[in-house]
């Protein structure tokens, strides 16, 4: 009886995880293969598909595009995270106090982060349009923010930070809710001031949810796809033409599948060191704000 | 920890030191001001919208933004009747479909999340066994590919397999969405359960099984219900699949709303009142269930 008892607590896990570890391993399938069918010369127009070994990838860093596109995403996500990252700690900040209304505040301010960014962006679009509200603010007339080469990764940038600044409040917010009162009592009594309190006291002790969100916004505005499919398609030119646009138009305009996807096994490596990077100062971060 | 800083006043939360009334005044006017420019900046674009899927489509166009006008609900008749609104307008009644295939399969993404995701969180949560750090990452990591690289051979086997442009195969494309998720944040609320409870249950003979279903899934009832709302919601907002292993049977809202758009013309108002239809949802959840929602959020992001 006792021995077919653990017998059964050491199935019993598996039983539980089995559903779902099936469906993972359905989808690690299509992960597996995009790996291979980035070796391969996999067109969608044509009927046979052979194996060319590296070519993809010599071709891939032999084209300029290629490499703006690399530059263009690389450089998108670090201004996305920077600004969204002081924007959501001057949110986080100001929600973290208890004015009257706050709590109405803070249920509004999350609206953005609610609806579809494709959505979010499509009302930019029209508030960024040549007869929009936008110009008619500014004082500019009939300026196509959107289309013209010098603003149109601006636009994209504030599109993206209206959408997500929200989160990153959201994040930091349990974060500073969460800190511990000590110091700051004993802060009050040494009488130090505002602005030695949050650098000496806020920002370290925050510093494990800044990374968190930054980790989060990082991986998320490198794989940046939604808002510029619903407003620039990656033009005009090719001025906001990121990698997974980029490999959009590649595979499903050009049927190019194979070297479409040569170009999305690069963008995979680069969140992954990076995301590894940020985990790793993310654990540090955990431990010298216990310390304190 | 100790006593957490949210039970303290205002005074300690962000400005250290604070001497006297009058500082105290200066200080709450510019949390005010600070408050109130970050809430114009994240309200303005739906008031704006909102506005717009209320105009004629002359208001909409004149050279000056009219703030007052009157308003008409033409957008919304032609989006959901089909009806033509100031004669030549083109109506678009598949919105209507689009916004079905919607609720389709973003419900139907989050039941299968629920029913295969909760025993797993569960399993994760309570029981060693053999690899399972390894399939706890495995599941978060599906966030770090880029979509396109998994829609690319999943659209193959789409093909091949007769899922491409049907609800079943985007039921389970949605899965990379709502299955970490659920699977992520659950297994945080069982931790939280004290295995005391479950401990004394066994003792008295329950089944595993049992002590899942009558002793553990009853007290994470209110977590499983914002956890579900949460991913029903990034599901919702979800576009890239739908636009790829969809055709007009599936297509999401998300997909529709871009239909307005055209090389002849933008429809504008009834582009601005698809996406509040589109948001409708979301600003009803978002409303009722907000406290619930925050913590799912940054439990979420926290956790994973």
């Amino acid at each position: 009886m006792s021995s077919r008892k653990s017998m059964s607590n050491k199935i019993v896990p598996y039983l539980f995880i089995l559903p779902a570890l099936l469906l993972t391993i359905g989808i690690l399938y299509p992960f597996l293969l995009s790996l291979l069918y980035s070796l391969t010369d996999y067109h969608l127009g044509s009927p046979v598909t052979k194996f060319i070994g590296l070519s993809n990838y010599l071709r891939l860093f032999g084209s300029t595009y290629f490499w703006k596109s690399l530059g263009l995403t690389l450089g998108f996500a670090a201004a996305a995270v920077t600004v969204q990252l002081i924007l959501g700690l001057c949110g986080a900040m100001l929600l973290d106090t208890d004015v009257k209304g706050i709590k109405i505040a803070r249920s509004l301010i999350i609206l953005p982060l609610m609806m579809p960014p494709v959505v979010a962006a499509l009302m930019w679009k029209v508030i960024m349009a040549p007869n929009g509200i936008l110009n008619y603010l500014t004082g500019l007339s009939q300026y196509s923010w959107l289309g013209s080469n010098s603003t149109a990764l601006i636009s994209i940038l504030i599109i993206d930070t209206w959408i997500y600044t929200p989160f990153v409040t959201v994040i930091l917010l349990a974060g500073l809710r969460s800190l511990p009162a000590e110091p700051y009592e004993a802060a009050l009594l040494d009488g130090g001031s505002a602005w030695f309190t949050f650098r000496s006291l806020t920002l370290p002790m925050i510093k494990p949810f800044l990374i968190l969100a930054a980790l989060f916004r990082t991986i998320d505005s490198l794989k940046a796809f939604d808002i510029i499919y619903a407003t620039t398609k990656g033009g005009p030119g090719s001025s906001t033409m990121l990698l997974q646009v980029k490999a959009y138009f590649e595979s499903f305009r050009h049927y190019n599948m194979g070297y479409a996807l040569s170009h999305m096994m690069i963008l995979w490596l680069v969140i992954f060191f990076i995301s590894r990077f940020l985990v790793k100062n993310w654990g540090k971060a955990v431990k010298s704000a216990a310390r304190n | 920890m100790g006593k957490s800083r949210q039970k303290r006043g205002q005074e300690l939360t962000m400005y250290g030191k604070i001497s006297g009334e009058t500082r105290k005044k200066s200080q709450t006017v510019f949390v005010y001001a600070g408050i109130v420019l970050f809430l114009v900046f994240a309200l303005f674009p739906i008031i704006w919208i909102l506005l717009m899927s209320l105009k004629t489509d002359k208001d909409i166009i004149s050279s000056v933004p009219k703030i007052f006008f009157s308003p008409t609900l033409d957008n919304y008749k032609t989006l959901i009747f089909g009806i033509k609104s100031a004669g030549s307008e083109i109506s678009r009644p598949d919105f209507i479909l689009y916004f079905k295939n919607s609720l389709i399969i973003t419900t139907g993404a989050v039941l299968t999340s629920l029913a295969v995701g909760i025993p797993a969180a569960y399993a994760l949560a309570r029981f060693k066994f053999k690899l399972k750090e390894d399939i706890a990452f495995t599941f978060l990591s599906f966030r770090f590919a880029p979509e396109i690289a998994v829609i690319i051979p999943i659209f193959t086997i789409y093909k091949m397999l007769f899922l491409y442009n049907t609800y079943i195969g985007m039921i389970l494309v949605y899965q990379l969405i709502t299955l970490p998720l659920i699977i992520w944040i659950m297994r945080g609320y069982f931790e939280d359960i004290p295995v005391e409870i479950e401990q004394a249950a066994r003792v008295d003979g329950y089944s595993w099984l049992k002590v899942f279903s009558k002793i553990a899934l009853p007290l994470v009832k209110p977590g499983l219900a914002s956890t579900a709302i949460l991913s029903f919601i990034f599901a919702w907002n979800n576009f890239i699949f739908g636009l790829v292993l969809g055709a007009k049977e599936t297509f999401p809202a998300t997909v529709g709303t871009l239909g307005f758009i055209s090389y002849e013309s933008v429809l504008w108002g009834q582009m601005a009142a698809a996406s509040m239809i589109t948001i409708l949802p979301e600003i009803i959840i978002a409303f009722f269930i907000q406290k619930y929602l925050v913590s799912g959020l940054s439990m979420g992001a926290i956790r994973g």
